[in-house]
């Protein structure tokens, strides 16, 4: 939304008035206006069905929209067969074609583009260089582990210099430490090749690792697109600040607003400070959204003197390694997380009662779930 | 070291854990053949049998030399060069009295004329000729005298190729090839040299019927694998229609279709296109199209569950590397159901080779395939030792195409065959 407002390099992809619909009668992508510039990393992500793949089949031409125009490079595309695009693909299965080497698969799109041979071989062998997969140049696709195929599949979408690189959760199916470094590696891609990719996702940290920008999608709208960090820090409502994150949830009705904050009065009792950022007014009923990161447990009342103080009861903790988590009953949320400090975790006692505290304008005012 | 350690101590357990395995596993082997036991009886009976008792009596040769057992022995060390001697007139001589009481003279003759035409004429001529054993040494001259055939060596060599037990005669002859006086393969004189074009004829109009199949099944399997669940469904119940119909009933519906006054020229006729009805069956053309119709579904099974096994997501993949969709279709789609259209056109073809009814029906006499002849040969003429002879020869083209096919089969899957 305020990410139209600075665009220092024309709009590559800019999608217009978009709705889509297979039905005729729900529309599963609504009204979705959306630019992405030249050597940028955006992530469509959003749960099942929210729309997202949908927008990016109409990007690579293997669905029509039902209204609206897509541009690509200021020239509509809506009406533009697929292979005419020159927008490069990696599909979530890979789709490697299974009766072709690995050569043959990275050379398929400059073949069919009639490049001539010696190009061809000096092209392909810098693309199978540049995922280091030179000596398996000769093996099958059936040959190969996930990861190798997936490192294929980039190459081969790559190979050809195409003006956008979709992708259609391509690591959905690796482990995870696997697609962590691929995640890593894809960054790397784009970075080096100064490459504009539209990612597809619905793990929410795989975004926030990789992308230039997220727009998150739910419903068949889009919901925000923003920065990782701003994201993260300022959701507009309430899905996005669950989607993206960890997040704690308290239901409460707005008593008074003054400027940014408001006083917020809980429904399980008590009141807080927060930040109002998606409330219409005093009376409406709001979510409040706290991160785990931010609170602080305390052992009694007195020792804050911070405005938002609440008291919980320790349910459980949870030790994860590097962090450790408390997850507490607060307000009626009886799944209240806490992230610790380190070492803190066998200090609480399960069923102790203690205090939480986090600052006002930790404390994210929003639309009633 | 470690691998040199782990080496020794696998060897050192190797054999006692072999052992415990095959302890273990036998239980299971054991119930698993009892359960393919009938199965296998069964098959034995009924196929490795009947097929193993087919090649036998492709080179089984001892009619003559149960009828002229005596002939046969004094045959056996004459070079063939000249006419035998005294001893095998004397006692063929014998041979023919003897078979002639006993009533096997008429089997010998038979057998004997399937080498050398009017042989039966001879032997059954000087069997009722003969009247007694001739005086010692004057057999030759007897018997020469009762038919001058006798004289001529190809009716001794003729004798001598046939006195058994075992003759490569049937299986030459169904190459259109034979042995000459001199016991050397020649040419089959050109009024018996019929096989190699009654076989070349059954392997063209199998393999037309293949790529007709091939080029008619190709899009309704497409069809098939890509339609919405509901309709394929439907669609595959009119593929299989062909089976719930019996086979004669489909090939005489192809009778009434394409009969000189039938549906299909009356109503081009009425259409004004013809003036004259088109010969459309008892010819090649018939063969094919009902031989086609019949085959059609076993080209469109292998070729739709190959089909079926290809993920949409290649053809948009190809598409979005710069495939236009015919490019694409080919160089992507294509290739993956080459193991589809081995199987099926491997299958179709197979089956057309034995084909007998519908070309019997609705062919010619220039459209009989071998099955006809093995037929008549079985049934009319009860000829048996040509019958399995071409039957035998059939089977062998059959199994080297299927070994070929088999090797490319296998070269795809090391290669190609795999799913991601």
């Amino acid at each position: 939304m305020e990410a139209g407002m600075v665009t220092p390099a024309p709009a590559l992809v800019r999608f217009s008035g978009i709705q889509k619909t297979y039905d005729g009668e729900h529309l599963v992508v609504k009204n979705l206006d959306l630019d992405i510039r030249k050597g940028e990393f955006v992530t469509l992500l959003g749960p099942s069905g929210s729309g997202k793949t949908t927008t990016l089949m109409m990007l690579a031409g293997f669905e029509v929209p039902t209204h609206g125009e897509i541009y690509l490079a200021e020239r509509p595309i809506k009406n533009v067969p697929p292979h005419k695009r020159d927008i490069g693909m990696v599909f979530q299965n890979y789709a490697l074609f299974p009766h072709l080497t690995i050569e043959e698969n990275v050379a398929f799109p400059l073949s069919v583009r009639k490049v001539n041979k010696a190009e061809t071989q000096a092209r392909v062998k810098a693309a199978l260089r540049m995922i280091k997969m030179e000596t398996l140049a000769q093996r099958r696709p059936g040959q190969l582990s996930g990861g190798q195929q997936q490192r294929v599949a980039l190459a081969r979408a790559l190979v050809f210099n195409p003006q956008l690189v979709l992708m259609d959760e391509p690591l959905g199916a690796l482990d995870k430490r696997l697609r962590e470094q691929m995640q890593l590696e894809i960054k790397q891609l784009h970075e080096t090749m100064g490459i504009t990719v539209v990612y597809v996702t619905h793990d929410q940290s795989e975004a926030l690792t990789m992308s230039d920008r997220i727009a998150v999608f739910n419903d068949g709208i889009v919901q925000q697109i923003d920065r990782p960090d701003a994201l993260y820090e300022h959701p507009v409502n309430s899905f996005v600040a669950n989607f993206v994150g960890e997040n704690n949830v308290l239901a409460g009705t707005v008593e008074t607003i003054e400027k940014d904050y408001c006083r917020v009065a809980l429904a399980a009792g008590g009141s807080v400070m927060a930040r109002a950022v998606n409330v219409s007014g005093a009376g409406a009923s709001t979510a409040l959204s706290v991160r785990p990161e931010r609170i602080a447990i305390i052992p009694d009342s007195t020792s804050s003197d911070g405005p938002n103080r609440l008291p919980a009861k320790v349910q459980n903790t949870i030790y994860l390694g590097d962090h450790a988590l408390a997850v507490l009953d607060v307000a009626g949320n009886a799944e209240f997380m806490v992230k610790l400090q380190p070492g803190a975790h066998d200090r609480l006692r399960h069923g102790e009662s203690v205090f939480i505290t986090f600052r006002p304008e930790d404390c994210l005012a929003l639309d009633p779930v | 070291m470690t691998g040199m350690s782990l080496a020794g101590a696998s060897s050192s357990t190797e054999v006692p854990l072999k052992r415990r395995l095959r302890r273990a596993e036998r239980t299971r082997q054991v119930k698993a053949l009892a359960l393919v036991l009938p199965l296998l009886v069964f098959l034995l009976f009924t196929f490795a049998g009947p097929i193993a008792g087919m090649l036998w009596r492709a080179v089984d040769d001892r009619e003559v030399r149960q009828a002229l057992p005596q002939t046969v022995a004094a045959l056996a060390s004459w070079d063939g060069k000249d006419l035998p001697d005294e001893k095998a007139y004397a006692a063929l001589a014998g041979d023919i009295l003897a078979a002639r009481a006993s009533g096997t003279i008429a089997i010998a003759a038979k057998r004997l004329n399937y080498a050398l035409n009017g042989f039966r004429t001879i032997l059954i001529s000087t069997a009722r000729n003969l009247k007694a054993v001739p005086e010692p040494g004057t057999a030759r001259e007897t018997l020469g005298k009762i038919n001058p055939a006798w004289r001529e060596r190809s009716t001794w060599t003729t004798i001598k190729d046939a006195s058994g037990p075992v003759t490569g005669f049937y299986l030459l002859a169904a190459l259109d090839l034979t042995r000459n006086v001199d016991g050397a393969i020649a040419a089959a004189p050109p009024d018996q040299a019929i096989y190699r074009s009654v076989f070349a004829r059954t392997f063209l109009i199998s393999l037309s019927v293949t790529v007709l199949c091939l080029i008619l099944g190709f899009p309704v399997a497409y069809l098939l694998a890509t339609l919405p669940p509901g309709r394929s469904n439907l669609l595959m119940i009119c593929v299989l229609l062909p089976f719930w119909t019996s086979l004669l009933v489909r090939t005489c519906a192809w009778i009434v279709l394409l009969q000189s006054k039938g549906v299909v020229n009356d109503s081009l006729h009425w259409l004004g296109i013809i003036d004259e009805p088109l010969r459309l069956i008892y010819n090649r053309f018939g063969v094919c199209v009902a031989m086609t119709h019949v085959l059609l579904p076993f080209m469109i099974l292998p070729l739709y569950s190959s089909m079926k096994a290809i993920s949409p997501a290649y053809m948009r993949a190809a598409a979005s590397l710069g495939a236009p969709p015919l490019a694409a279709f080919l160089r992507i789609y294509v290739p993956q159901t080459l193991p589809g259209i081995g199987a099926g056109s491997l299958l179709v073809f197979i089956l057309a080779l034995g084909y007998y009814i519908t070309p019997a029906l609705v062919g010619g006499a220039a459209d009989q395939m071998i099955s006809y002849f093995i037929a008549l040969y079985t049934t009319e003429t009860a000829n048996w030792g040509l019958a399995s002879a071409l039957g035998a020869v059939l089977l062998l083209a059959t199994v080297l195409l299927a070994l070929v096919y088999g090797k490319l089969v296998q070269g795809q899957q090391v290669t190609g065959g795999m799913k991601n």
